[in-house]
């Protein structure tokens, strides 16, 4: 927990630099935009569309979609600004559409009278529409706050930090006080934003003192995450190498061992840019917003080359992958860290003696009598359908899961079979074993480290150390570690740590 | 001086207001009479352009009211609405000053005349500046408007049943008061009205109205003396009719006890 609250400042800075900075564009894109559909009749239904449609995209798509888009504009493509632009947009229709209202619903006699007085209709909008509408106007700015508030969270896939920091790691390291206390602080810090919103647009007696103090500590607030975030954008010597890892265990240790491996080698800074989506982090790496992460060969046999998973051998997937990769990108296998993690059929050590099955090709004849469980994604995926054909079976029933009950569940005997990753500590620990793949319907799923063109031909010596890491790490010492994290509740850098202090005993550094 | 030229209203095929052709002098104080829909409210409007006449003009002083800037316009002429519309965002005071304000006025003068004015619409100044509109009776209200009307002194005004809400007494006080300052401001008005002794007492000059056309204008005098046609007839002798009424129910009330 200690540990946790140490990270506070630096996520919660970030998350509120992120907001705020959102919450004013939207609101300088909405408020004007939103007037100017009440003086132009025609913009109010294309505008309030577009805002509307804008509005159903899920956040989270809404956000990993900036990547892309800014990549294609050749400006940074994750970080702040994917998350910041996101952000923007999806506080846009709630101010929008309650500015709209409010104005439209400002009683006609009294923009007559506003005329009859000599109003011009700039001093109408000023002096009568928008103070009647302001509880309107302010109801639709609370809005917006919460939910940016909220979605500023699924900021950390598309490489922004934020509060998303603690629940994106913690959810996939089980340590559910991360988790915790991330959604508490965003909770916190909704209900703050909220509360001073709702301060500045008070009437009534009283309002006045309560208005000026919201006012102050929404100025500091903006001050703070100004100043802070001036001083993160400040121009510093040499960027550091950004290292990216997606969301599981696994490549948590991996950015952390990748990341100390190359600060002991070359002396450079490095930075994690943890919990991107899988799409994400390979886009940021073609665009070199990320400088070094780790992917798996079938994985990019599949997404990337468009090839079929079936009948493919490990050594030829590997050579296709890395010649694919540096025609098309630029980007350097570095190095083939020596396991595979891939799709895997487990099943309880026990059961599969008693029914003497060793191979994939041996359940055939039993399938009828055994349930399977599977990830989210599993029995959607290309690989199952490869398994499937290629064995023939026919299952009892298919049960979809959460990865992290699915062990338990085969250990306790509520499914007799699950996908697993082959690299995933936990199938040890819960007394299964990976039944073999012996007819080759999945693909092989080396571990490669992957570095961006513009690392290739600016950091050589980063290069060279991470060559170091060639066939360093088999299968059961990634299954260790993966186990220590997820199980034994260690920390994903502490694992890394330890692993580099056994490499350099290994194969010291010249 | 305003003149109107052969106005007209038209919504849809329906003419609300029928080639009205009208002029109030320099310092005259026209009312206007009319059974409710006669078009009163909709003529008023158009001589300050918050609706545009279908056809016809409007000149004042001379000048076609479409040449001028509409603000500036406005802002020469004081209105006060049938239904008061005073802004419920703002306290008495700053209603009152509220074209005052946008001519520029300083401070301290726009706080000198809201206090003037309150007072001649009979209205204790330091009990009401600082309230919101929706704090005041409908008869208060209606005071206010009257005021904000006023403020920026202007050389025209046009008022839709200015007094509308009063009770008799309060009423007639203002109606004392508001012809002292006409008089002294050489105020040139159009005032419409119900009341038909409000008529007599304040018209210059009487307008008749019925189903958007002007049936008949002229003097009180000249009204009393040629009616142009029935319906003139009775409107003019409603307060004598109302007399005739509570004379005899004095005298029946009387022989009971
Ligand atoms: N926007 C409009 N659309 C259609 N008809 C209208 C509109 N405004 C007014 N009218 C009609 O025009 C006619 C004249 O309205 P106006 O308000 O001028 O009457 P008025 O003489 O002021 O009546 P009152 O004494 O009741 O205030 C009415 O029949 C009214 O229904
Ligand atoms: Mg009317």
């Amino acid at each position: 927990m200690t540990e946790q609250l140490a990270l506070l400042p630096r996520y919660l800075t970030a998350h509120l630099q992120l907001t705020l900075l959102a919450l004013l564009f939207s609101t300088a894109v909405s408020l004007p935009l939103g007037v100017a559909a009440t003086r132009v009749r025609w913009l109010e239904r294309p505008v309030l569309g577009v805002a509307a449609v804008i509005q159903t995209v899920p956040s989270l798509a809404l956000l990993a979609a900036m990547v892309p888009l800014l990549a294609a504009l050749n400006v940074q493509s994750i970080g702040f600004l994917p998350a910041f632009i996101g952000l923007t947009l999806y506080g846009v229709l709630p101010i929008l559409r309650n500015t709209v209202t409010g104005i439209a619903g400002v009683d006609p006699a009294l923009t007559e009278a506003a005329r009859a007085v000599g109003m011009t209709p700039w001093q109408q909008l000023r002096r009568v529409e928008l103070p009647l509408a302001l509880p309107v106007i302010a109801a639709g700015l609370r809005t917006a706050t919460v939910w940016t508030v909220g979605v500023a969270t699924l900021s950390t896939p598309v490489g922004a930090t934020s509060l998303g920091n603690y629940i994106f790691s913690g959810l996939q390291t089980r340590n559910y006080a991360s988790v915790l206390v991330g959604c508490a602080a965003a909770a916190v810090l909704a209900l703050v934003l909220d509360g001073l919103v709702r301060c500045l647009a008070a009437g009534g007696r009283g309002g006045r003192r309560r208005r000026a103090a919201a006012a102050a500590g929404i100025a500091a607030l903006y001050l703070y995450a100004g100043l802070t975030l001036a001083a993160a954008l400040a121009p510093r010597g040499g960027r550091p190498v950004a290292i990216g890892a997606k969301t599981f265990t696994e490549q948590y240790i991996l950015a952390h061992l990748i990341g100390g491996l190359v600060e002991e080698a070359t002396g450079r800074t490095t930075t994690q840019r943890q919990s991107l989506g899988s799409m994400v982090v390979f886009d940021a790496l073609a665009a070199g917003d990320v400088d070094i992460y780790v992917d798996y060969s079938g994985t990019l046999w599949a997404n990337e080359l468009g090839r079929d998973t079936a009948g493919t051998d490990r050594a030829g997937v590997l050579a296709g992958v890395g010649a694919h990769l540096r025609d098309a990108y630029g980007i350097v296998v570095a190095a083939t860290l020596g396991f595979e993690n891939a799709y895997a059929v487990a099943m309880r050590a026990a059961d599969a003696e008693t029914r003497g099955v060793r191979r994939l090709s041996e359940l055939a004849p039993i399938g009828p009598q055994l349930s399977m469980g599977g990830d989210y994604e599993f029995f959607s995926r290309p690989e199952w359908n490869a398994l499937r054909d290629t064995y023939g079976l026919r299952l009892r029933e298919l049960r979809t899961m959460d990865p992290a009950l699915m062990y338990q569940a085969a250990e306790e005997g509520a499914v007799d079979l699950i996908s697993a990753f082959t690299t995933d500590g936990r199938i040890a620990a819960y007394n299964l074993t990976l039944l073999e793949d012996d007819r080759g319907a999945i693909p092989p799923y080396d571990a490669m480290v992957l570095a961006s063109a513009r690392l290739a031909r600016e950091a050589p010596d980063v290069l060279a150390a991470l060559g170091r890491l060639d066939g360093a790490i088999d299968a059961p010492a990634m299954r260790r570690m993966n186990l220590q994290v997820d199980e034994r509740g260690a920390d994903p850098a502490e694992v890394a740590a330890d692993f580099l202090r056994g490499l350099r005993g290994r194969n010291p550094a010249p | 001086m305003i003149e109107l030229h052969r106005l007209t209203k038209r919504y849809g095929d329906q003419a609300v207001v029928h080639d009205l052709s009208l002029s109030v002098a320099e310092g005259e104080l026209l009312a206007v009479l009319g059974g409710s829909g006669s078009g009163k409210t909709t003529t008023l409007k158009m001589i300050n352009r918050l609706i545009e006449p279908s056809s016809g003009n409007v000149h004042l002083n001379g000048v076609d009211v479409r040449g001028l800037e509409l603000s500036e316009l406005r802002r020469q002429i004081g209105y006060a609405f049938q239904q008061v519309g005073l802004f419920p965002h703002m306290n008495v005071a700053q209603n009152v000053a509220v074209t005052p304000t946008l001519l520029g006025w300083s401070a301290a003068a726009i706080a000198r005349r809201v206090d003037e004015l309150l007072e001649l619409v009979e209205l204790d100044p330091a009990a009401v500046r600082d309230r919101r509109p929706d704090q005041l009776s409908g008869g208060q209200q209606q005071r206010v408007g009257v005021a904000r009307a006023l403020a920026a002194a202007p050389r025209v005004m046009l008022l839709d049943e200015p007094f509308g809400a009063l009770d008799p007494l309060t009423r007639q006080r203002l109606q004392d008061s508001f012809i002292r300052i006409r008089r002294e401001l050489a105020v040139t008005a159009v005032f419409v009205t119900h009341d038909m002794v409000e008529a007599l007492m304040l018209g210059d000059r009487i307008a008749v109205m019925r189903h958007g056309r002007l049936v008949q204008v002229g003097t009180p005098a000249a009204l009393m003396r040629s009616p142009a046609d029935d319906y003139v007839r009775r409107l003019l002798d409603t307060p004598c009719r109302e007399a005739r009424l509570v004379n005899a129910l004095l005298a029946t009330g009387a022989a009971d006890r």
